[in-house]
C-alpha cells in the first residue's frame, strides 16, 4: 500500500503532532494554560507535571479576569516534541482548563521576568554594580550603606546574565517570579 | 423554580432527578444526615457494603453492565481513603463514577479532626474531577455536574466531599437542566477530512486490521453495532483488547480473538504484520504493544479516541480522528458507502488465508488430564454448560482471568466485567454483586483465583443479606499463579511468597456466610458441579481444585515484540532478558 503522503515538519496550529515522532531532541517550550480560577486548580496543573514525570523549568499563576474568575498559568517545560504535544493534551483534559496555548509554536510572543536582587558590598565593588545596574536598565529599590536591591525586568536569560555579573560584586540573595509570556500581535 | 431544602436532602433529590435507582455504600459519622435522608425514601435502593472498596467495585460492576453510572456513598476518613483503590481502578478501565463521601465540618477542616482526611487532595489524581462543597447552595449542581462530568466524553470516577455541616444545612436546590461546565466540552464527532482519508486507505489496504478496545463499549451499544456493520461489511478481521471484549461478538465471521500479552497467536500475529491498522476506542497499553519500537512496523496507523491525550501517548499514529467511537464510526460507515463500498478485497482475502494459518497453529492447545482439572478444561466446561444463558462474567486478576478471556466467548457488550487498566485482585466479587444488583434475573458468574477472591471475600456477606444469586467460580491452584509463573520465567524458579498456605475451606466458608458451596478435584465430576453451581438457588461458591503449576500461553515475554511469542512448555527458558527484565 502507498506510504502516506503526511508532510513532517511543525504544524503549530494542528491539534496533532505531525512533527517527526522520533525526534529526540529536547525542547523549551512556554505553555500559557487558562483556567477556571476554582480551588485546588494549581494542585491540579503541578500534579498532573509531577504525576507523570514532567518537567517544570517556571511556573507563575495569577487572577487575570476577576470577574470571569479566570486565572493564567505560564509554565516553562522541556521534553521531545512527543513529550509537549502529550503535556498539552493532559492539560486540556483537565476539567477546569479553558484553553492551553503553546507560545512556542503558535507564534512570535514576549517573554517577561522580574527579580529582586540583593548586592552586599562596599568600596569599588559598590560602585561597579550600580555601574552594571544601571547598563540593565535596573532600578535600585532598596539601599543600605553596605547593600543594594535592584529590581530587573527581562527575559530570563538577561536575569541570569545580570545575576551573573553581580555574583563576583556580592550578590547575596535573589527572587525571581518567574516568566509570564504573551503572543505578540492582535 | 428552586426550593429550599437540607444538604442532606438535596443530595437523594439530585440522585432521583439523575435517575438513580441504587447506591452502594457503607455509614459512619460524617454522612449520618444523608443516611437520615435514605432511611426515610424508597425509591433509591442502598446496598449495605461490608467495606468501601467492595462498594467502588460493586458501583464498577454496576456500571459497567449497564451503561449508567454507579453511585457510591461512604463517609470521611477511612471511608473515603478505603475508596481510593476503586476509584484509581475506575479511572484506569473509564468506568463512571460518582462516589460521594462525608466530611467533617468545616470549621474542623485542617484541625485533624476525627476521621478527617484530606479527601480532596488524596483523590484528585485518581478522579477525573473532584469537588469538596462548602456551601449547601451549591451542593445540588455539583452534583448534577459530577454525573455530567463522570459520563460525558471519556468516562471515569469523579468525587463529591460534603462536609456534615453543609448537609445540615438548608439551601436552594436546583435542577440538573440548569448547569453549565463551559471549560469542559468534549468533541463528539471526528473530523471528516481524516475519517475520509481513512476510508481511502480503507479501500486500499491488502492487510487492514481493526484493533477493538474498551471505547467502543463505553460509547454505548449502538456502537457496538456500528462497529460490527462496518467489519462484516468490509471482511475486514477484528482483534479486540482484554477491556473491549463483546463490542464484536466472538461468533463473528471477522473475530480472530483478544491480542496482547496474553492475547491469541493469530491476533498478535496480525497485528504485528497489517499494512493498515484501525485502533477503534483502544489506546496502546503496554500490555498490549509489547517492545515499542517493533509494534507493527510496516503498517499505517488511525486512531479514533474521545480522549486527545490517548493519541500519540505510546504509538506514533498516522491518522488521529478525536471523536465518539459511535459518531465516527457511524460517519465512516457513511463515507465508506457514498464512496461505493470498495476493498481491496482479492488481498483481504489473500490476508484472510494467512490468518487462518496462523489460526492453524492452535495457540490456546493444552494438555488435558483425566486426573486433575486442567484450568483451561474448567472455563470450557464452564463456557458450554452456561453458553444458552448469556452469563455477565467478571473476574478477578491474575491467569484465571486472561484464561477467562481467551477460553469464554462473548457475544455481547457490558457482559464482560474486569479489571483491565489497574490489575485490581479483589474486583471480581464485589463487581459480580454490582451486576446483579443491576440485573436480577441474569447470571452472573465471578471466574476468580483463590487468593484474589480472598482480597475481598468480606463481600459474600453483601451478597447474601441482599438475596445477590452471584456464583463464584473458584479456580484454586493453591499459588498466586500469574507470579508464580513470572518467577518461573525471570526468577530461576525461586518461587517467592507466591503460594496460599492456611487456605480456608471454601464449602465451610460459604455455610458459614449462609450460601451453597462444593469443592470439586475431579475432571469426571466437573460438569455436574458446574450445573449445582448455576442451579442453586442463591449465591454459590465453587471450589475448582485445578492444577498447580499450568501456565498461561500464550504469552508475549517482556519486552518482546508480537511476533515472539511464547506458544507452549518447551519454549519458556530464558524467556524474558535483558532489558524486558526490569518491565512488569
Amino acid at each position: 500500500m502507498a506510504a502516506l503522503n503526511i508532510q513532517k515538519g511543525a504544524s503549530s496550529h494542528s491539534a496533532y503532532d505531525l512533527r517527526d515522532p522520533n525526534a529526540q531532541t529536547i525542547e523549551s517550550h512556554t505553555l500559557a494554560v487558562l483556567v477556571e480560577n476554582e480551588p485546588g486548580v494549581l494542585a491540579r496543573v503541578i500534579g498532573l507535571f509531577s504525576g507523570r514525570g514532567y518537567n517544570i523549568d517556571s511556573l507563575t499563576v495569577a487572577e487575570v479576569d476577576h470577574l470571569g474568575h479566570r486565572s493564567r498559568i505560564t509554565i516553562v517545560t522541556r521534553g521531545t516534541p512527543a513529550v509537549i504535544e502529550q503535556i498539552k493534551a493532559q492539560l486540556g483534559r483537565i476539567v477546569p482548563v479553558h484553553e492551553v496555548h503553546d507560545l512556542t509554536v503558535e507564534g512570535p510572543s514576549v517573554e517577561r521576568e522580574l527579580g529582586l536582587f540583593k548586592v552586599t558590598s562596599k568600596g569599588d565593588k559598590r560602585v561597579e554594580a550600580l555601574r552594571i545596574a544601571e547598563i540593565f536598565r535596573a532600578s535600585v529599590v532598596d539601599s543600605t550603606l553596605e547593600s543594594f536591591v535592584f529590581e530587573i525586568t527581562g527575559t530570563p536569560e538577561k536575569l541570569d546574565a545580570f545575576a551573573d555579573l553581580m555574583r563576583p560584586l556580592g550578590l547575596s540573595d535573589q527572587a525571581r517570579t518567574g516568566v509570564a509570556a504573551l503572543a505578540r500581535g492582535g | 423554580m428552586s426550593r429550599e431544602m437540607t444538604g442532606a436532602r438535596m443530595v437523594i433529590e439530585a440522585l432521583r432527578d439523575q435517575g438513580v435507582d441504587t447506591v452502594f455504600g457503607y455509614p459512619g459519622g460524617a454522612v449520618l444526615p444523608i443516611y437520615d435522608e435514605i432511611f426515610q425514601q424508597n425509591d433509591i435502593k442502598h446496598i449495605l457494603v461490608r467495606h468501601e472498596q467492595g462498594a467502588v467495585h460493586m458501583a464498577e460492576g454496576y456500571a459497567r453492565s449497564t451503561g449508567k453510572p454507579g453511585v457510591v456513598l461512604v463517609t470521611s476518613g477511612p471511608g473515603a481513603t478505603n475508596a481510593v483503590t476503586g476509584l484509581t481502578d475506575a479511572l484506569m478501565d473509564s468506568i463512571p463514577l460518582v462516589v460521594l463521601t462525608g466530611q467533617v465540618p468545616t470549621f474542623l477542616i485542617g484541625t485533624d479532626g476525627f476521621q478527617e482526611a484530606d479527601t480532596i487532595g488524596i483523590t484528585r489524581p485518581c478522579t477525573k474531577h473532584n469537588w469538596l462543597v462548602k456551601e449547601t447552595d451549591e451542593l445540588a449542581a455539583t452534583i448534577h455536574k459530577a454525573f455530567h462530568i463522570a459520563t460525558s466524553g471519556r468516562p471515569g470516577p469523579v468525587l463529591i466531599d460534603i462536609p456534615k455541616d453543609v448537609q445540615f444545612a438548608t439551601g436552594d436546590y436546583v435542577g440538573p437542566k440548569q448547569i453549565e461546565t463551559p471549560s469542559y466540552q468534549p468533541a463528539k464527532k471526528g473530523d471528516l477530512a481524516t475519517i475520509t482519508r481513512l476510508v481511502e486507505l480503507m479501500e486500499t489496504a491488502e492487510r487492514p486490521i481493526l484493533y477493538t478496545g474498551g471505547g467502543v463499549i463505553n460509547s454505548g451499544t449502538g456502537a457496538s453495532q456500528l462497529l460490527r456493520e462496518l467489519a462484516d461489511a468490509t471482511g475486514f478481521p477484528v482483534t479486540s483488547t482484554l477491556m473491549g471484549l463483546g463490542a464484536y461478538p466472538a461468533s463473528g465471521k471477522g473475530w480472530i480473538g483478544m491480542l496482547g500479552m496474553h492475547g491469541l497467536y493469530e491476533a498478535n500475529m496480525a497485528m504485528h504484520d497489517c499494512d493498515l491498522m484501525i485502533a477503534v476506542g483502544a489506546r496502546f497499553d503496554d500490555r498490549i504493544t509489547g517492545r515499542v519500537a517493533d509494534f507493527s512496523p510496516g503498517s499505517v496507523k488511525a486512531q479514533i479516541d474521545i480522549d486527545p491525550s490517548s493519541i500519540n501517548k505510546v504509538i506514533h499514529v498516522d491518522l488521529p480522528i478525536v471523536g465518539d467511537v459511535g459518531h465516527v464510526l457511524e460517519d465512516m460507515l457513511k463515507v465508506w458507502k457514498a464512496r461505493g463500498r470498495k476493498t481491496n478485497a482479492a488481498a483481504v482475502q489473500k490476508w484472510w488465508v494467512q490468518i487462518e494459518q496462523w489460526k492453524a497453529r492452535n495457540c490456546l492447545a493444552y494438555r488435558n488430564s483425566d486426573k486433575v482439572i486442567k484450568p483451561q478444561h474448567a472455563l470450557q466446561r464452564l463456557q458450554a454448560l452456561t453458553a444458552g444463558r448469556n452469563p455477565y462474567i467478571t473476574t478477578e486478576v491474575g491467569q484465571h482471568q486472561m484464561w477467562a478471556a481467551q477460553f469464554l466467548h462473548f457475544e455481547d457488550p457490558h457482559h464482560w466485567m474486569t479489571s483491565g487498566g489497574l490489575g485490581t485482585m479483589g474486583y471480581g466479587l464485589p463487581a459480580s454483586i454490582g451486576v446483579q444488583v443491576a440485573h436480577p434475573e441474569a447470571l452472573v458468574i465471578n471466574v476468580a483465583g483463590e487468593a484474589s477472591w480472598l482480597m475481598n471475600m468480606q463481600e459474600m456477606g453483601t451478597a447474601v443479606q441482599f438475596r445477590a444469586p452471584v456464583k463464584q467460580f473458584i479456580l484454586n491452584n493453591e499459588r498466586l499463579g500469574m507470579v508464580r509463573q513470572w518467577q518461573q520465567l525471570l526468577h530461576g524458579e525461586r518461587y517467592s511468597q507466591s503460594w496460599s498456605e492456611s487456605l480456608p475451606d471454601f464449602v465451610k466458608l460459604a455455610e458459614a456466610f449462609g450460601c451453597g458451596g462444593r469443592t470439586v478435584a475431579d475432571p469426571a465430576d466437573l460438569d455436574a458441579a458446574i450445573q449445582e453451581m448455576i442451579d442453586y438457588d442463591g449465591p454459590f461458591i465453587l471450589d475448582v481444585l485445578v492444577e498447580k503449576h499450568e501456565n498461561c500461553f500464550p504469552m508475549i515475554p517482556s519486552g518482546k515484540p508480537h511476533n515472539e511469542m511464547l506458544l507452549g512448555e518447551a519454549s519458556t527458558e530464558g524467556a524474558i532478558t535483558g532489558a524486558g527484565a526490569a518491565l512488569v
